[in-house]
């Protein structure tokens, strides 16, 4: 029984948390979250160096073939720096290729994937919320037509895995004819998001489609629970950090015994999670039995605790907590996106409870 | 990260599962009189000792079975027994508090007199710290305790003594230094209950029952040598014992089976007509809890390696207990609500009779988790110490400036 996160992923954890700290200082964050783009090609480029464009991919592709634990201690990094990246999307859509992509499929996308010059991302939603693949509509075909909404960085991308009817998986290049982006007002400017129209644009059906629709799922799962508990960590240092610099009634607000209890409490919902969002991501190689349930509980209950943790922080900076100029809001946001992202907390605890057939 | 416990120690769970397979229970010889249940689980008790599965860090010479430490064997050895509803280590606070108290700092006389008999339950204690004025400020107590030749000759008044009335002997803080500063004039003593200075009156609890106690010390007496640690060391060797209970309370399994009790209550009882496991505000109730049972579980875990890597899991270590009283507040919320109607009823503790044992066992649980929330630290000061030694914010000012004695 080890359960602790490998030396080589502390050591990961670490120079990709050392490479934000350079790249992506808050200064820097601010005036990506507020410019026109939400994005920044040199973090990306060097995001790549660092092997995080292909972590997971396999090593025959011209990747680090390591798990999704990896991707998921990336994950919180990224979410504890809230790094503006197409991380989330580009590793979701090499999972799936590299699920459920033929050989062919995997040799003619995953090494372009793996080296970060394609950028990948994943366009699931249909209207009314139909985030799940036994809910997509789309017709799958050589050519599609229709609408998905919400795609994360779809302006980035070269090429999006697609969502299709029956829970199949298709990929489209981004930049092929028939296909038009435009902007969602999204709330978290880190990640911006489109609405993509298709209209009869070539797509390519995965052989097999369907199972990686779903590793495809469980996975985007565990790492909206895994950003989510790095942005949470990183509110709560926030929060502490203010109460024992900002002085009221002549002494720092860390005094108040009101404010410790706030901050006590904030803290209980942000580190009992770092084992739970482990063993989500831990479950998905190895504990085929767990890894669907406890992906929906991960997703459901961390990225819920890191939207409360986040009105607490705005609380706990006072007037200061409700102005854009905070740097509190843009993990707010952050948090408004991990939460709604793939599905409501509520709509996967229904979905655990189902799975546990209760 | 690697789940399994390795080959060695799957080996060594199938050894424990075949031992307690074979001795438990206890089969008694056709034509002879059935064994008692205390009878059985005292001898499966010895047997398990002598295979090195029970009190694991006591001595040999004291009746314990002297291994080394080794968490993860006591893990396998704990989910092997309670497998198959195994005796496990008898858990009195005397076991659990004052036998690794002893251990520590105790004579060699007093762990030769008192461990032996106090494992095997022959001897049972109580613990003798809260005061009326004195509860979360523990250390401000006053019941005083003075030196008379061979003897230290006790005067004052203990309460919500748990166990009292039955108990042997009480583990106790007494002020024998009333010039020192607060926390150095207290000294931890040892009691004979059964004397004429000891008066013990029950308290009534919220439940109905009678739990705990009124100790009153009217120059109540014991031998100059029945101190463990030094005069004034008693506060510093109570924090011993203190480690130990909110390790107990804080255990992760209890949690889980609370949960799984709860989805069998919803699975059994109706709601509208239909079982309440279909209803929807039931079943996301029941994931929101699951939530936090799976994150206490894996913090668990997590403590788990780093005790056997002699590692620190570091500020989670401080919240298992506040956390797992904030999943009992739930749980019990949930079975009220299910409960419907028959949430009306008492706890089980009157005269008149148990109506539904079942339902007024989850009423009873109700009220327990307060006094669960409650002993050993109450929630906001486990908030403080998360808050002053975890977080690092300032220490409280009332608290430090308080003499109290
Ligand atoms: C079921 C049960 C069994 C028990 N068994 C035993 C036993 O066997 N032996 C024994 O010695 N004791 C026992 N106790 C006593 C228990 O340890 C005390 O009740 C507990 O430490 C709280 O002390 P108190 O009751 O004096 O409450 P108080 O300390 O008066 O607390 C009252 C309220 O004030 C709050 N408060 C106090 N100080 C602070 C602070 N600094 N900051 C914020 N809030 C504060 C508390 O959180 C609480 O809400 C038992 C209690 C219960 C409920």
């Amino acid at each position: 029984m080890n359960f602790d996160l490998t030396e080589e992923q502390e050591m990961l954890q670490q120079s990709l948390g050392s490479l934000l700290e350079n790249e992506m200082p808050i200064n820097r964050l601010r005036e990506v979250f507020d410019g026109d783009t939400g994005d920044d090609p040199d973090l990306w480029k060097s995001l790549a160096e660092l092997g995080v464009a292909g972590l997971a991919i396999g090593d025959t592709y011209g990747g680090a073939g390591l798990e999704i634990l990896d991707l998921a201690v990336a994950a919180e990094t990224l979410g504890y720096h809230c790094a503006p990246s197409p991380f989330l999307g580009h590793v979701l859509a090499a999972v799936a290729i590299e699920a459920g992509g033929s050989e062919e499929q995997k040799k003619k996308w995953l090494p372009g994937l793996a080296t970060g010059d394609q950028i990948g991302t994943i366009a699931l939603a249909e209207a009314e919320g139909r985030w799940q693949p036994e809910e997509w509509k789309l017709a799958a075909s050589n050519t599609i037509s229709g609408v998905k909404d919400f795609v994360p960085s779809g302006r980035l991308s070269t090429l999006m895995v697609v969502g299709l009817e029956d829970g199949q998986l298709g990929v489209v290049e981004t930049r092929s004819d028939g296909v038009t982006l435009e902007e969602v007002d999204g709330a978290d400017r880190s990640r911006r998001m489109d609405l993509v129209t298709f209209a009869d644009a070539p797509c390519e059906l995965l052989a097999n489609g369907k199972e990686a629709a779903l590793r495809l799922r469980n996975v985007g799962l565990v790492l909206c629970a895994a950003d989510a508990f790095g942005g949470s960590q990183r509110l709560l240092e926030m929060s502490v950090e203010y109460a024992k610099t900002r002085e009221q009634f002549g002494v720092t607000i860390g005094h108040f015994q009101a404010m410790k209890h706030q901050l006590a409490n904030m803290a209980l919902d942000v580190e009992p999670n770092r084992g739970l969002y482990w063993f989500s991501a831990y479950a998905q190689d190895h504990e085929p039995g767990e890894a669907d349930r406890v992906a929906s509980i991960a997703k459901a209950h961390i990225t819920d605790r890191f939207m409360q943790v986040a009105r607490d922080a705005v609380e706990a900076h006072g007037g200061l907590g409700f102005t854009w100029e905070c740097d509190v809001q843009m993990w707010f946001k952050r948090a408004m996106f991990d939460r709604a992202f793939l599905g409501t907390p509520s709509q996967h605890r229904s979905r655990s409870a189902d799975l546990a057939s209760w | 990260m690697d789940l399994s416990y390795g080959s060695e120690m799957e080996d060594f769970r199938d050894e424990v599962s075949s031992f307690v397979e074979s001795n438990w229970p206890i089969k008694s010889v056709e034509g002879e009189e059935e064994i008692s249940f205390e009878r059985q689980a005292s001898m499966f008790r010895e047997r398990a000792i002598e295979k090195g599965y029970l009190y694991r860090s006591i001595p040999q010479k004291y009746g314990g079975s002297e291994q080394d430490a080794d968490v993860i064997k006591a893990q396998i050895i704990r989910e092997e027994f309670s497998r198959k509803w195994a005796p496990a280590e008898a858990r009195g606070i005397g076991t659990m508090m004052l036998v690794p108290t002893l251990l520590e700092k105790g004579e060699e006389w007093q762990k030769d007199r008192f461990v032996r008999p106090t494992i095997t339950g022959e001897l049972t204690w109580c613990q003798g710290y809260s005061e009326p004025g004195s509860g979360s400020d523990l250390a401000s107590l006053k019941t005083r305790g003075e030196l008379q030749g061979d003897e230290w000759v006790i005067n004052g008044q203990k309460i919500w003594t748990s166990g009292a009335h039955m108990a042997d002997y009480m583990f106790c803080l007494v002020r024998t230094e009333p010039e020192a500063s607060k926390h150095a004039g207290i000294s931890y003593l040892l009691l004979d209950m059964k004397q004429p200075g000891i008066d013990v009156r029950p308290l009534r609890m919220m439940t109905g029952s009678s739990d705990f106690n009124e100790v009153f010390l009217n120059d109540a007496r014991t031998p100059k040598d029945w101190i463990v640690g030094k005069r004034g060391e008693g506060w510093t060797v109570s924090r011993t014992t203190l480690k130990h209970e909110r390790n107990s309370i804080g255990g992760a399994q209890q949690t889980r089976s609370a949960l799984a009790g709860l989805v069998k209550l919803a699975q059994e009882s109706e709601l509208n007509g239909r079982p309440a496991i279909e209803n929807a505000e039931i079943r996301q109730r029941l994931s929101v809890l699951e939530g936090y049972v799976k994150a206490h579980q894996y913090s668990g875990y997590r403590q788990l390696t780093q005790d056997a890597k002699g590692g620190d899991a570091g500020i989670i270590n401080m919240m298992m207990k506040l956390f797992s009283t904030e999943i009992g507040h739930q749980v019990s919320g949930i079975a009220m609500d299910l409960l419907e109607e028959e949430g009306l009823l008492s706890a089980g503790n009157s005269e008149l009779g148990s109506r539904s044992s079942s339902s007024q066992g989850w009423i009873a649980q109700y009220m327990y988790s307060l006094g669960i929330a409650i002993a050993g630290g109450t929630a906001n000061v486990q908030r403080n110490v998360i808050a002053e030694r975890g977080l690092g914010l300032p220490r409280d000012a009332a608290a430090n400036r308080s003499p109290g004695k």
